[in-house]
């Protein structure tokens, strides 16, 4: 082992020997900052999602980020499912109601009205939420060229998780350090890699009003939305690790039986 | 399979199968009396636990090809469909990708276990070539299997892969097109990439069971690298191995369900839940972490094609490791020198990991990533090319134990069984 640290050492040496990598200072290292850590009650092994936050995070998504982003993987019929919101199913049906679906195509096989406006129908529990945008091409269109990405699952597909969705929508506001311009058309948030973002700053204070009689702070707002977006992206969490904790007890006490068999069968070995 | 075989047909009904079928005589000499050396240690484990994640591979994944279609516009979908809406598709999906590295963690460690012991020496080079092989389609499966999703790596991870063989002269960018049913990465591709990952590990089971026939010839090596020369040194496989081996096949279980459970996507990439986009190029494309060595490897070269065959010549050196080794003794434990050279290759093949997990620029400690894994690629080749013959011939290995039974049971202990 001596000789393998030797080796080790030798070889840094001679690394450091070689050219330096010779990489010039930008003005403004544009780099994401790390997340602010949302402190989330679904972290840990034992950690489940709070239905209160899941319900008002549901409000801010649909009352500000729906305007632009989809939830295409979500359907109605989730939010009434264990491990979720914690809506009633009759809950869920009315929300589903107050969505308006593609129609499919009538008795006559029209798709479109006299005016040429796409039909629709109220939505039902197996819907799934409608996207805002018919196509990204039009999302395109009404948004300066930028795609608002899906986010049912954006939590999943972003290093940093739920804590960077928290600090993206709760980042802006911020006075940029001198020497970084924004560029036209952007906005500036320093959790977003290169720090121009296209998404206008989505939340203000009181942009909901919660039933539940919460103060909705800009932090609150982007707290409950992070929640609700990460059980978006994973809905069998709770399931999931309540199930890992029965395996695992099953596991160890299995291991101990195997043990115990494997002590006494080696016995008149040793 | 080794030696008179010790099967005695009871009933008239195993006599009649005896003599026309004798599978009750092969799992019998095979997994029951097959004598094994009683200094086996955990990491003769591994190879059970190798069986274990094949199996479980293959039965995850037939369930999984129930639900998943094999189309680039739906792939995406269907697998976040098993994710949601397939009874526990959640759990099938996440123990198949995490099942993934755990089938690899457990093979490199066979691989190591293998080299420390010299298990590859003469009478077994079949045994460690075969292994190489099924180690190749190992990679093979999971490199189909990691595009199949149809994520932001998997597109990507697929683009850079197939383009390496663009960098064969004159020929290279055909095969390419050849590969990709298509003139990029696009639904043909993902079709015959299902395809085969569907294939392949069924040819990996039939490999596997070439490489336990050619153990049960020669049997087992053991952590002291000599021979089996008497009854004393061994014990039944069954019942000593096989609780042996379900013992620490458990506890590698427990290691399995927690990430399973806990950490579903703690090998995965971010990336990989976003729709495959060829229009839009993830800023940094990196392999699933089994491959990362190599990846580290391909891009310490400055020229594609020399990157290429070194990548290559990677794995084909371990083909011609028997004869490589020089040595007479088989296991490290009494080969001072190349017990220090071994555990060298075992950090120099983590650094390599560590390099081609981070970007093409990045530096520790003011030392260019670039040339850590130059160096890196340079003591592999070398480990095996130049120290590994020289050691064998300058060394001076410890004094061996006179037989298995001597070395665990005592001088005396051993004389009294005799």
């Amino acid at each position: 082992m001596r000789f393998a640290l030797r080796f080790t050492l030798a070889a840094g040496l001679v690394a450091l020997a070689l050219p330096a990598l010779a990489a010039p200072d930008a003005a403004v290292n544009t780099t994401r900052i790390h997340p602010k850590d949302g402190k989330f009650s679904f972290e840990g092994p034992f950690g489940t999602y709070d239905r209160g936050a899941l319900q008002r995070g549901f409000q801010v998504y649909k009352e500000v980020c729906a305007a632009c982003h989809g939830l295409n993987h979500v359907a109605f019929h989730n939010l009434d499912e264990a491990g979720g919101p914690g809506f009633t199913e009759a809950q869920a049906k009315a929300i589903a109601a107050g969505y308006k679906i593609p129609a499919e195509p009538n008795d006559k096989g029209e798709l479109f009205d006299d005016k040429g406006v796409r039909l629709t129908r109220a939505g039902i529990l197996a819907d799934k939420f409608p996207s805002p945008y018919p196509n990204e091409e039009a999302a395109r269109a009404n948004n300066s060229g930028a795609l608002p990405p899906d986010l049912s699952m954006v939590v999943k597909a972003r290093a940093g998780g739920a804590n960077y969705v928290y600090s993206i929508v709760s980042g802006f506001h911020q006075k940029e350090p001198a020497g970084f311009k924004v560029t036209e058309g952007k906005y500036y948030n320093p959790y977003f890699e290169g720090w121009n973002i296209s998404m206008p700053p989505p939340l203000a204070a009181n942009a909901v009003s919660f039933s539940d009689g919460t103060k909705a702070t800009i932090d609150q707002e982007a707290h409950d939305v992070a929640t609700f977006l990460a059980w978006a992206s994973d809905p069998k969490m709770e399931e999931r690790k309540r199930m890992g904790f029965g395996v695992l007890i099953f596991l160890v006490v299995l291991s101990g039986v195997l043990f115990a068999a494997y002590r006494k069968v080696w016995a008149d070995q040793h | 399979m080794s030696g008179p075989s010790t099967y005695n047909p009871k009933s008239g009904f195993e006599k009649w199968i005896d003599q026309r079928l004798p599978l009750p005589r092969l799992m019998h000499d095979t997994i029951q009396t097959f004598p094994t050396p009683r200094n086996l240690n955990i990491w003769y484990t591994f190879g059970g636990i190798l069986t274990f994640c094949l199996a479980v591979q293959i039965l995850t994944g037939i369930v999984l090809a129930m639900h998943y279609v094999a189309n680039a516009g739906l792939a995406f979908d269907s697998v976040e469909a098993i994710m949601r809406d397939v009874n526990y598709g959640w759990l099938i999906r996440f123990m198949h990708a995490n099942g993934a590295s755990m089938f690899f963690l457990a093979v490199y460690i066979h691989m190591f276990r293998g080299l420390y012991y010299g298990s590859y020496k003469a009478p077994r080079e079949l045994i460690w070539i075969i292994g190489v092989l099924i180690y190749l389609l190992m990679m093979a499966t999971a490199f189909f299997g990691y595009v199949l999703p149809w994520g932001q790596m998997s597109f990507w991870g697929a683009t850079v892969i197939t383009n390496l063989f663009s960098a064969i002269p004159v020929i290279g960018s055909h095969i390419a097109t050849w590969l990709w049913g298509d003139f990029a990465v696009g639904d043909a591709t993902l079709n015959r990439f299902f395809s085969l990952h569907y294939l392949l590990p069924f040819i990996i089971a039939g490999v596997v069971g070439l490489h336990i026939w050619a153990l049960h010839v020669p049997g087992n090596n053991n952590p002291l690298g000599i021979d089996v020369k008497s009854p004393q040194d061994t014990v039944p496989f069954h019942p000593y191995y096989t609780i042996k081996d379900g013992f620490y096949l458990c506890l590698f279980v427990i290691v399995f369900a927690g990430f399973v459970f806990y950490a579903p996507d703690f090998f995965g990439n971010p990336d990989n839940y976003e729709q495959a986009n060829p229009l839009v190029t993830p800023p940094d494309i990196v392999p699933e972490w089994y491959l990362l060595p190599f990846y580290a490897m391909l891009r310490s070269i400055p020229n594609k094609l020399m990157g290429v065959i070194v990548m290559g010549g990677a794995i084909v050196t371990l083909f011609f490791l028997p004869w490589l080794d020089t040595s007479r003794v088989r296991s490290c434990r009494f080969r001072p020198l190349m017990k220090q050279f071994f555990w060298a290759l075992v950090v120099v093949c983590v650094l390599l990991g560590y390099c081609g997990s981070q970007g093409v620029d990045a530096a520790i400690a003011g030392i260019p990533l670039l040339w850590v894994a130059r160096l890196a690629t340079l003591y592999y080749f070398a480990f095996f090319w130049i120290l590994m013959p020289i050691i064998g011939l300058i060394e001076t290995p410890k004094k061996l134990p006179a037989s298995i039974a001597q070395s665990v049971l005592g001088d005396s202990a051993a004389a009294a069984a005799e």
